[in-house]
């Protein structure tokens, strides 16, 4: 499939209850990563941000504490209604989960061992953990990547995966790096740096 | 009323440990609320972890399963306020920052050096998960793994179809 414009600047600014449904959509898909349903519901069928805008919102998300989808909630929120929009966007992502928890709860104290939900369950935790492999092969794919920032990604995704080295110790040491080479890509650090050469 | 007060205090504490989501404050969340306080054992909090996990939404809401396994409803009430609350104002804080600056000539750039970190950490989330299946469920659930993951990276339907084949591959072979 080719790829399409992605950076296209064809994005909707959403009303204050499209906001809050279209939150309310991502808590309620969000199986398995939540990041994953977020992209698709904010890039591809809403469009409120490019692929690079969101991408860098998450990334912002990902280095402050907290989950980093609430985190982009809160932000994107913020960017379209103010308070009120961060309000109605966290209220949004977290109302439904928070329902289907507590039915859930309820449900597993008396179903949770029976034979046929197990091999279920397992099943759809492996598709979870194919779509937020998906996600994450169509955003590096989509965004263009210089061979900087596709080396720092390979870094950051083996210390987390294969070294189980912890979150904050590989944003911690990671993002400093990672900025000064993308500030260095745009000539702004370093002399000339790259200039105008990054694709 | 002090223990709820207990609650608050230690998942205010957890949502600043928690960069990058509820996985990395797990071990902390385990040592304050098994060993610390000694408010669940650990067999229970293995089994909310993976109840958290099987249902949608953000996995940070671990900390609500907990509160209602700790403290009933209310403590269910204020752990997801604990856990929530700093982490948000902290975004805001920091999302209105990013607003003043904009049009500085340095911070997209500084933006754009977040993303591949961001990318990253998402396909090490997914090579976890992967991992874990496979070892709950053997070899078919890797394969389910590989098939869900190219769908989704080279087709644009709805990942819920992979979720839903997922549970019927899952009923079939494991």
């Amino acid at each position: 499939m080719p790829p399409t414009p992605f950076d296209s600047p064809a994005t909707v600014a959403p009303g204050r209850a499209d906001l809050f449904l279209g939150f309310l959509r991502i808590g309620l898909l969000g199986f398995g990563g939540v990041a994953a349903w977020a992209r698709r519901v904010i890039v591809e069928e809403r469009r409120w941000l490019t692929e690079r805008e969101y991408a860098e919102i998450l990334g912002m998300g990902q280095i402050l504490p907290g989950p980093n989808v609430g985190n982009s909630a809160v932000m994107i929120g913020r960017r379209f209604h103010g308070l009120p929009g961060a309000l109605l966007a966290t209220g949004g992502i977290y109302l439904a989960p928070l329902c289907i928890l507590i039915v859930l709860s309820l449900l597993y104290e008396n179903f949770g061992q029976k034979p046929g939900v197990v091999p279920v369950m397992q099943g759809i935790a492996a598709g979870a953990a194919g779509m937020v492999i998906g996600t994450a092969l169509k955003m590096a794919e989509r965004l263009k990547l210089t061979v900087e920032a596709v080396a720092v990604l390979v870094v950051a995704a083996v210390a987390a995966a294969w070294l189980r080295i912890s979150l904050p110790l590989i944003v911690v040491v990671l993002a400093p790096v990672s900025i000064a080479l993308s500030l260095w890509r745009a000539g702004l650090i370093g002399g000339d740096g790259a200039g105008g050469t990054a694709r | 009323m002090t223990l709820l007060l207990q609650l608050l205090w230690t998942f205010s504490i957890l949502s600043l440990v928690a960069i990058g989501g509820a996985n990395s404050a797990l071990p902390e969340m385990h040592r304050r609320l098994v060993e610390m306080h000694g408010w669940l054992d650990d067999a229970t909090f293995s089994q909310l972890y993976a109840l958290a996990q099987a249902a949608p939404g953000p996995n940070i809401l671990v900390a609500s399963v907990m509160g209602w396994a700790i403290a009933g409803p209310a403590g269910m009430a204020v752990a997801t306020v604990g856990m929530l609350l700093p982490a948000a104002t902290l975004a805001w804080i920091v999302a209105g920052f990013a607003l003043r600056m904009r049009g500085a000539p340095w911070l997209k750039p500084a933006q754009g050096g977040l993303v591949p970190i961001a990318v990253g950490l998402l396909l090490a989330a997914g090579v976890i998960m992967a991992e874990a299946s496979t070892a709950q469920a053997g070899w078919p659930a890797l394969a389910i793994v590989a098939v869900a993951g190219a769908i989704v990276w080279r087709t644009d339907y709805s990942p819920l179809w992979v979720l839903a084949g997922g549970g019927v591959l899952g009923l079939l072979l494991l």
